[in-house]
């Protein structure tokens, strides 16, 4: 050569292709049963959202916010509806909440038993530590090569690689919660006769919890960016909108999407965030204040 | 006594090669050299007692000294290397998993120092877990946790959640889930170590209390000598592993086995460590049997003695008064010569549980010695005010 260094080449860039390859022509039938199978809990998520009438859906989106968060985000719940239905995505919005749910939910089902299994044998954590620095580190868009030649285009490919990208965190912090919970819990725990199952379901994941919580809160997080760059593999929603408006440089449209995208993400980030805190915090005061407003009211019974 | 729980050459090597560090303690050598040598840690050394039925035994020791582990080792929270711990006769090192945690819900429970309550569990539901995994029924659960609760005085604070209670009253919620398993054995590890001084002492005092209303077998691991000596029945003292003392609180404050153990009583009160009964001397006075002589031998006896003052008893041994060789002169010579005519008025008889800053005053403003009496009224001897500067002398 040229510059005199000797022809060297790693191919494995062939070697991956070659592997997909052999699962295509493998494993068609397993590919086949995940996809009906996500299809399904997409079309449902999807069906069932659109089923209910925009204002419903929108009136209860409010309610939620003003109860978990507080009447401040509970406005701007409003403002933000009124956005939504004034630029006319109201129904992308929805389909890539429906997305978005529905990769969650199939990334915390399987992220958070491996990092139960991760938190419990280290042997495991030193296997899929390194996995996990792989699938984050890995530029998201590489996942929809895989992707789109498994499952082809459309939503189900589309949440695939939304699910696979989404998931390092729930299993992340849901090893760590675990590690974190203190050794005399585990020992009082131990020592009054928890079984391992019971020492986990007892004492470990409900002092998890909130390590867990911001695991799910992160993977949905995430969930929602993946699914506007899983557009490009047709998975539709605002990232559709988004994608229309670079195709066609229209930079209103572009934007339009995007905002709707912050709109949805600030929703779902603050509304996921409160249920973290429902360990104890919220429910114990809440509890409290009940019991001593209803001894008061006692009280002054008493009194009359 | 019954021997609840033995102890027999109990070892805990920490490190990846247990056996070679157990040959060379076998050898003699220190525990230092042997970190040298292998790097492994001795925890815990030739440890071979026993526990009774019903006592406090209370395990005292410098951080690292290998308290905690010795006491993890009873219920197996660390695995032993060596030895056996027989508890009610059987060998818990060599218990299945199953058996195991058969054990740990019917047997012994635990206290902690920094209590590791369930925060998102009520104070009844914290109350109730050990039940709760052993799979009790609701409503047992609930009845043994009150229970629990009326005990250590948390009743009221049943629905209440931990974060919502101070560091005694927490303390308290852990005390409770280790009382309301009905475990025979409770060991507490540093249980009151957290707590404030006033709180502390207060929670010294209940469980003492509550050791007489229904004993168990504690064993309490503390770093405090105050605080075992208030609580304890018995003493054990480690030292790099090793347990270096055992004895009653008395035993070790008075010949302490090396300055290691004399080491933990520099500053403690003495007169807390004793009480009129551990000091009384017998020998002192003459005592006089009151059925037996009659007052003229009496007081030909006395003027014998060295000292003149007796102390006289009835057949049973129950203290009846003290007399001197005046006062038995004057009795002697009057129209009615009988004994109660004799004793002095002024000498008020001092308890035998009575504390010895609480002697000491007394002792003071009395001239003459003070018979000390136990519960029965029976005479175990004399305090005075030689023997006090005695046993202050001793210790200081």
């Amino acid at each position: 050569m040229a510059n005199g260094m000797p022809e060297f080449r790693i191919p494995i860039g062939d070697w991956v292709a070659d592997g997909v390859d052999w699962i295509q022509i493998n494993l068609t039938g397993m590919l086949d049963a995940i996809s009906e199978a996500l299809e399904l809990v997409i079309d449902s998520f999807e069906g069932g959202l659109q089923a209910v009438p925009p204002l419903l859906l929108a009136a209860i989106i409010v309610l939620v916010a003003t109860w978990r968060v507080g009447w401040r985000f509970g406005l701007f719940s409003i403002a933000a509806m009124v956005l939504l239905f004034g630029m006319g995505i109201w129904p992308e919005t929805i389909s890539t909440l429906a997305l978005v749910i529905a990769s969650s939910l199939v990334a915390l089902m399987i992220g958070i038993p491996i990092g139960i299994a991760m938190a419990r044998h280290d042997p495991v954590e030193a296997v899929v530590r390194p996995v996990l620095d792989f699938m984050q580190t890995m530029p998201p868009f590489v996942y929809l090569i895989p992707a789109a030649i498994f499952f082809g285009l459309g939503k189900v490919p589309g949440s695939i690689a939304t699910l696979i990208f989404a998931m390092p965190p729930a299993v992340r912090l849901t090893n760590l919660g675990i590690r974190q919970v203190s050794e005399e819990h585990v020992e009082a725990g131990k020592a009054f006769g928890c079984t391992s199952h019971q020492l986990l379901f007892k004492v470990q994941l409900p002092l998890a919890m909130p390590s867990i919580m911001a695991g799910i809160n992160q993977t949905i997080m995430l969930a929602l960016s993946m699914v506007v760059i899983a557009s490009m593999i047709g998975a539709g929603g605002l990232g559709n909108t988004v994608l229309t408006g670079i195709q066609r440089l229209d930079v209103g449209l572009g934007f339009e999407g995007g905002l709707g995208v912050v709109l949805l993400a600030i929703l779902l980030d603050r509304i996921t965030q409160s249920f973290g805190r429902v360990g104890r915090g919220a429910s114990t005061s809440l509890s409290a204040r009940l019991r001593n407003a209803f001894d008061q009211w006692k009280a002054s019974q008493a009194d009359v | 006594m019954q021997e609840k729980v033995v102890i027999k050459d109990l070892y805990k090597i920490f490190g990846p090669e247990p056996e070679e560090a157990l040959a060379l303690l076998d050898q003699g050598l220190s525990k230092d050299a042997i970190f040298e040598r292998t790097r492994t840690t001795v925890g815990v050394q030739k440890a071979d007692f026993s526990i009774y039925e019903g006592e406090v035994f209370v395990v005292m020791g410098l951080s690292g000294s290998g308290k905690s582990t010795l006491v993890r080792m009873l219920n197996r929270l660390i695995e032993p290397t060596r030895g056996e711990v027989i508890v009610d006769g059987t060998d818990i090192t060599k218990m299945s998993k199953k058996e195991l945690i058969e054990v740990r819900r019917s047997t012994m429970s635990m206290v902690f120092q920094s209590f590791a309550l369930l925060p998102h569990k009520t104070v009844a539901e914290n109350a109730a877990f050990g039940l709760n995994v052993s799979g009790a029924s609701k409503s047992e659960q609930r009845e043994q946790a009150q229970r629990a609760l009326e005990t250590v005085g948390l009743a009221p604070y049943a629905d209440s959640y931990p974060d919502e209670l101070s560091g005694g009253m927490k303390q308290r919620v852990g005390l409770a889930r280790a009382l309301a398993t009905e475990a025979p054995i409770l060991l507490m590890d540093e249980a009151f170590s957290a707590l404030d001084p006033l709180i502390r002492t207060e929670m010294q005092d209940e469980l003492v209390r509550l050791q007489q209303t229904e004993a168990h077998t504690i064993v309490f691991i503390s770093h405090d000598l105050d605080e075992a000596i208030r609580i304890g029945d018995r003493i054990a003292i480690m030292e790099g592993g090793a347990i270096v003392q055992i004895g009653t609180p008395e035993e070790i404050v008075t010949k302490p086995a090396n300055d290691y153990v004399r080491s933990f009583f520099y500053g403690v009160d003495v007169s807390k460590v004793f009480n009129a009964g551990d000091i009384a001397s017998k020998g002192m006075l003459a005592v006089f049997e009151r059925t037996g002589v009659n007052l003229h031998a009496a007081l030909a006896q006395l003027r014998d003695h060295r000292s003149d003052v007796a102390v006289i008893i009835d057949r049973g041994g129950q203290y009846r008064g003290l007399v001197t060789v005046n006062s038995l002169a004057a009795a002697a010579a009057s129209a009615s010569p009988a004994w109660e005519n004799a004793f002095l008025k002024d000498v008020e008889p001092v308890a035998a549980d009575m504390e010895l800053s609480e002697v000491l005053t007394r002792v003071t403003a009395s001239e003459r010695p003070l018979p000390v009496l136990d519960e029965d009224q029976r005479y175990r001897g004399v305090v005075d005010k030689t023997i006090l500067l005695h046993t202050l002398d001793k210790t200081s």
